[in-house]
């Protein structure tokens, strides 16, 4: 990929920021979301709260069903490859959506080697845990990063820990002298260059979105207090009880993530959310988070 | 968010240049502004509207500014500001925004008389990066980036095109409104920002302050404007 089409592809992630990306899985669903203000539509065949309950090996989605997706809706289309999947990503690209997202929701393909980013002209989100993950995923190509969380759990405790790791690691980045640095990336598995660009740009260098167990207004606008540009709603609108509505109050919450009052309205009456999932009673084997590093 | 650059008196507010702060390329818009000495504003609220010398309505996706400036009244504030004076550009999605006529679907502010095509150029990889002279913009090729942009396939009267490529119009302009499909904010360029603020009736830094093209800027430049994490 050239230095002109990467730029193209963080920029197209720049036009995103400050908006909703909705998990939708038929073009019914998709057409709510975009109703509802997404800023972007992730399409895939089930949302992660149903791979974690079915269980199987989770794969690329079957591309004729992007592809209704895709003509049903005017907004940027993301879809998921595995972690190492260079096929499904080679799939996704002659497919022409506008985004891939290597994910640890899918089962992972090759636990060595993530996707050599670069050989793309798509654009690519990837997860991130903390800074390191985050660094190396951009060495790799990504043009956006994403916090992983603990993807179909509804629960936003993962998330919040991912993004305050990644704040925590910055302001340690910008604080220390010089000569602490090549150390500091040695031990968090960080490109020294990176390192040195965050330190001067005091934050990462492409759009970081928080994703993983976002299920409420509340959840949106947390997470865009600690400082992330946009988010991910997996299973949190369409496994809830009214999703065109919780749609909205999502895309109002992080529009107004600063302003309690609108938050407020937005909260009131939303009907059940998803039922949630306490971390600690996910079997070690089915957290989703550890997939890749 | 820390809101920077804020006026502090009437006075100062009817000096300044409002950025529609819902979603998109906000920040990007505010260090353009900055760049040329213009005091820039983010808009939130119909209350935000008042006394602003112009109004950016920035890239993003134009559904979901759509349906935000409907729910808490924004979308009328900035009608009436308009009707009292305001002047208005919109970048992309904002183009969208203005335009009377949006080919295949419900329009929003029509407040310039114009047909325009959403997402007119296709996927992702269809978004490219290419420059052109635009004379009563700049002498000098400016660079511009179009991102799933769309197309003006018509202008009414009173619209005058600044910018023609191959069947589309890429800038177009009325007396207070002016449109451009793709994104001046995601380059060097400041030459539009220029020529908006003096449209605004307003005196940034000129030529031989600040080049057409501001070789300071790099892609990261918005950044500085990005709210500080709150943990």
């Amino acid at each position: 990929m050239d230095v002109k089409r990467y730029e193209l592809n963080v920029q197209l992630a720049q036009m995103l920021k400050g908006g909703v990306i909705m998990d939708v899985t038929n073009v019914e669903q998709a057409k709510i979301a975009e109703e509802a203000g997404a800023v972007a539509v992730m399409a895939l065949e089930r949302v992660p709260a149903d791979i974690r309950q079915q269980g199987g090996v989770a794969r690329m989605s079957d591309p004729a069903m992007i592809a209704e997706i895709k003509k049903a809706v005017s907004i940027p289309v993301m879809a998921k490859a595995r972690i190492g999947h260079f096929v499904e990503a080679q799939i996704l690209e002659a497919l022409k959506i506008d985004y891939i997202d290597e994910s640890e929701v899918l089962t992972p393909a090759d636990e060595e080697c993530h996707i050599d980013k670069t050989k793309f002209a798509l654009p690519f989100v990837c997860g991130a845990r903390n800074l390191g993950e985050a660094l190396r995923r951009i060495a790799e190509g990504a043009a956006m990063i994403r916090t992983k969380g603990e993807a179909g759990t509804g629960n936003v405790v993962e998330a919040v820990r991912h993004m305050r790791t990644m704040n925590r690691e910055i302001r340690q980045l910008v604080n220390m002298p010089l000569e602490e640095v090549t150390g500091f990336a040695k031990v968090n598995g960080m490109p020294y260059e990176l390192a040195l660009k965050v330190r001067e740009l005091k934050r990462l260098p492409v759009v970081n979105f928080a994703a993983g167990g976002i299920a409420t207004p509340a959840d949106a606008a947390l997470m865009m207090q600690l400082g992330c540009d946009g988010v991910f709603v997996g299973s949190g609108i369409f496994k809830s009880a009214n999703p065109s509505l919780r749609a909205r109050a999502v895309v109002r919450a992080t529009a107004y993530y600063n302003d309690p009052q609108k938050i407020l309205e937005a909260s009131m009456g939303l009907g059940e959310a998803m039922p949630g999932l306490e971390i600690s009673e996910i079997p070690e084997g089915q957290l989703l988070a550890g997939r890749g590093w | 968010m820390v809101v920077r650059n804020l006026p502090e008196n009437h006075e100062q507010a009817q000096e300044t240049i409002g950025v529609l702060d819902l979603q998109g390329s906000v920040f990007e818009h505010l260090d353009h502004l900055k760049r040329i000495g213009i005091l820039g504003r983010p808009v939130k609220m119909p209350g935000d509207v008042l006394n602003l010398a112009g109004l950016i309505i920035p890239g993003g996706e134009s559904t979901c500014l759509a349906r935000l400036i409907d729910i808490f009244g924004i979308g009328d504030a900035v009608k009436t500001a308009f009707a009292r004076g305001m002047n208005i550009w919109g970048t992309c999605a904002g183009a969208i925004l203005l335009a009377s006529n949006v080919i295949g679907e419900s329009s929003h502010l029509r407040l310039i008389d114009m047909d325009i095509e959403r997402n007119s150029f296709g996927s992702q990889l269809d978004s490219f990066a290419s420059t052109a002279v635009i004379p009563r913009i700049s002498p000098y090729p400016l660079p511009l980036t179009f991102i799933r942009a769309p197309k003006i396939r018509r202008i009414g009267q009173g619209v005058i095109s600044l910018l023609q490529i191959e069947d589309y119009i890429a800038v177009a302009e009325s007396s207070r409104v002016l449109v451009t499909v793709f994104h001046p904010e995601l380059t060097g360029g400041v030459a539009f920002h220029r020529y908006f603020a003096r449209k605004c009736g307003l005196v940034p830094l000129d030529e031989s302050r600040v080049a057409d093209t501001d070789p300071a800027w790099n892609r990261n430049s918005w950044m500085r404007f990005a709210p500080v994490p709150q943990g």
